[in-house]
């Protein structure tokens, strides 16, 4: 019963019910498990939807998350994609305060991240960015001195590469 | 609700019903003749269905919710059967929730039919609403909040489904006031189906054979075995694995009775208040077997000295519970019984002579259940022992918590399952004398004796008028010793005897029975003990013992919280 700790990402698809939101986030409290992030929407099942949720423990303790999430009725599969090859991006939208002389140089350093320019203000520039959470965090990092005003993101979502036929034990059965 | 999850196949419309009919159809078609509540505004539409079906379903009304909760609870696990119990919204919801919780903890099936204020209101902070999905959802198998008439026939379904499959457990149904009047023709699903949920029934074969080889080379295994026995009802394989393979058994307090504790491979319950043999033999066993059990922290003590040298085998229903406490050997998910079945053929019958003598020499030097001499007082163990010997040991006992919840479970042999009955896990004080009269109403023309504490009578104390005004021929043994005798204890041991909030200011509980209408009997020597317990036993109609019992004594072995099962305290008498 013991380990490291780490982030791990879990996607879950989930009925789209009302309240499930509220069973799976009452579920992580409940539990004390510390979510870094949580995203969900609908997915290609009409009716469903898929969560991707980021949580932080050893492998022991995301072992009995996921067992926990499986208990609840409306969780119909619980897959974690930690470990294996999986696609994983989130997206941020920063608002940077930045004086006119400064423009130019920020939006170079959201070019060099991919980093788009969505909106300018007379002191202020927003800047949306796409890409895996560590190259965001990186992002945030350069663009400090300029003075974040605003930051908002999505969490991570993720999907493991390769057709669903091709994986193997990810259903309940 | 989508209709996503409604696709278990039906058998065509059929007439109009009101969603309370429907409601007492799906009561009906469980085999449920007995479900307990109390009235209120939003739920008056399913009362006056109820008022039509009076004569197939009988309404016991409880004093209060939380009674008619814990009576669903004992109604449903002295039957087998799932329990309902219903109120109205708001306060007569909230009033269950610590039913719910208990349930939950327990691993008991009831449906609870909790009113609602009319679908318009709902939102509006309406007199009487409260959130009762919202608040119950930590402590529920799963709920519903119904919003049309047409979604409950599979609702009920889902919900009578949910409650006893797999790891059984609560789940709530609450119905607006104007869904139980809306009518719909829609039908009760022939079948469950519902995507998420599969329980699993036998295990894993592969882990039955390596499970067997583990148990046949071990040099002193242990089975521990746990409510999951009763749930499953494995008590016939549980024995046969034990006796077959000569392999000594200890249980967890909601598996008293799985196996028959006169038997010689019996070695009593474990735990905090457990017998000292049974708690030494986990410290020294290399197998533990947990059948139905989920390592709870009363039974276990500290993890590090519970069986450390020993390899884990593991069956229950709920995968959540595997590996969640100990790191498991032999990890299976699965229906205990149908998996004994499959693994007792594999079990080879060993003597194990050098760890059968050691479990007997402690066994032999470390008796637990001696009662000490007391020529002044009765000792409250006597009570139990009484009861014992007056219903030839053949009585349901339902427990309250506490000090008489640790005397009732150690101080009678129980031969069979679904002879002791308390809430160990939520740990509610009140539970006894609500729950008795659903085990008698389960088990009608069986002696059901309720033994409880003074403290936990009186939570739920207003139940005395549902026994006589339902004539519930429950007895009800009150350990009366004047304090919250576990606080008392834990305040001794613990806290220097600073006593604090432990003494009781008690009533004559003869007398509150009497004005009840029940036969109350006041008893404070042995020889009246005796006598009065033979009266009760042999009398058809409830019966209040209030016994003085030594305000004083403590519940002896013990062990001491974040010790070890080698840290017993003994009676130091």
């Amino acid at each position: 019963m013991n380990g490291t700790s780490r982030s791990h990402t879990l996607v879950a698809m989930v009925a789209d019910h009302p309240g499930v939101l509220t069973r799976v986030a009452s579920m992580f409290r409940r539990r004390g498990f510390n979510i870094a992030s949580l995203a969900v929407g609908n997915c290609e099942e009409p009716g469903y939807s898929r969560m991707t949720i980021e949580v932080r423990g050893t492998d022991d303790e995301v072992k009995q998350f996921e067992k926990q999430l499986y208990k609840l009725v409306e969780v119909i599969t619980v897959r974690d994609l930690t470990d294996v090859s999986a696609v994983q991006t989130e997206t941020a939208l920063v608002r940077v305060r930045v004086s006119a002389a400064d423009r130019p140089v920020l939006a170079d350093i959201a070019g060099i991240f991919h980093g788009e320019i969505v909106d300018v203000g007379r002191d202020t520039m927003i800047v949306q960015i796409t890409g895996v959470s560590e190259t965001i965090d990186r992002f945030l990092d350069v663009i400090a001195e300029y003075g974040i005003d605003e930051l908002t993101r999505t969490g991570v979502v993720a999907m493991a590469r390769g057709s669903k036929a091709a994986r193997n034990g990810s259903a309940r059965g | 609700m989508t209709a996503t999850e409604s696709n278990g196949s039906t058998n065509g419309a059929v007439p109009a019903r009101s969603g309370g009919q429907v409601i007492c159809e799906a009561i009906l078609a469980e085999d449920i003749d007995v479900i307990f509540g109390m009235p209120g505004g939003a739920s008056l539409p399913f009362y006056d269905a109820l008022y039509h079906y009076q004569d197939r379903i009988r309404h016991v009304l409880a004093r209060h919710e939380q009674g008619a909760g814990f009576a669903a609870n004992g109604y449903a696990r002295a039957t087998g059967k799932v329990g309902v119990a219903t109120s109205t919204s708001g306060p007569g919801a909230t009033n269950l929730v610590t039913s719910m919780a208990n349930d939950h903890m327990d691993s008991v099936p009831v449906v609870y039919i909790t009113g609602q204020v009319a679908r318009p209101a709902i939102g509006s902070d309406a007199f009487q609403e409260t959130d009762i999905t919202g608040i119950s959802i930590p402590i529920t198998k799963h709920n519903y909040l119904v919003m049309h008439a047409d979604e409950l026939p599979r609702v009920m379904a889902e919900a009578f489904y949910l409650a006893k499959s797999g790891r059984p457990g609560p789940v709530v149904v609450d119905v607006p006031k104007d869904v139980f009047l809306e009518e719909t023709t829609v039908p009760a699903p022939d079948r469950v189906n519902l995507r998420g949920y599969r329980p699993v029934r036998a295990g894993n074969l592969k882990m039955v054979r390596r499970a067997a080889e583990v148990i046949n080379a071990s040099e002193r295994p242990m089975i521990m075995a746990g409510h999951g026995v009763d749930i499953s009802r494995a008590a016939p394989e549980l024995f046969e694995m034990a006796t077959g393979g000569n392999i000594p058994v200890v249980t967890t307090l909601h598996g008293v009775g799985g196996f028959p504790e006169t038997h010689p491979l019996s070695f009593g319950m474990l735990g905090m208040h457990g017998l000292a043999y049974a708690n030494f033999a986990m410290g020294e066993t290399d197998c533990i077997i947990g059948l139905g059990v989920r390592f709870d922290d009363r039974a276990v003590g500290k993890v590090d000295e519970f069986g450390p040298n020993a390899k884990v085998v593991h069956i229950d229903v709920d995968p959540a519970e595997i590996g969640k406490v100990l790191d498991t050997e032999v990890p299976i998910v699965g229906d205990l019984k149908l998996t004994l079945q499959a693994l007792n053929p594999l079990i080879e019958h060993r003597e194990r002579r050098p760890w059968m003598a050691q479990l007997n020499e402690w066994r032999e030097n470390h008796p637990s259940l001696d009662i000490p001499d007391s020529p002044d007082t009765v000792l409250p163990q006597e009570v139990v022992r009484s009861i014992y010997d007056a219903s030839g040991g053949d009585a349901r006992v339902i427990a309250d918590v506490g000090q008489n919840q640790m005397w009732a479970s150690q101080h009678f042999w129980y031969e069979k399952p679904r002879r002791f009955f308390s809430a160990g896990g939520l740990g509610p004080m009140g539970y006894a004398l609500p729950a008795a009269m659903g085990v008698q109403m389960g088990a009608p023309g069986e002696p059901v004796w309720c033994v409880t504490g003074d403290g936990g009578l009186l939570i739920n104390i207003q139940e005395f008028n549902t026994l006589a005004a339902e004539k519930i021929p429950v007895k009800v043994a009150i350990l009366n010793n004047a304090h919250l005798g576990m606080i008392r204890q834990w305040q001794q041991f613990f806290y220097d005897g600073r006593y604090m909030g432990a003494f009781l200011d008690n009533p004559d509980f003869a007398k509150v029975a009497e004005a009840f209408g029940l036969r109350g009997v006041s008893v404070s020597s042995r020889d009246e003990l005796h006598t009065a317990i033979a009266d009760a036993h042999a009398y058809d109609g409830p019966v209040v013992l209030d016994v003085h019992v030594d305000r004083v004594e403590n519940v002896y072995p013990m062990i001491v919280p974040g010790t070890g099962v080698r840290s017993v305290i003994e009676d130091p008498r």
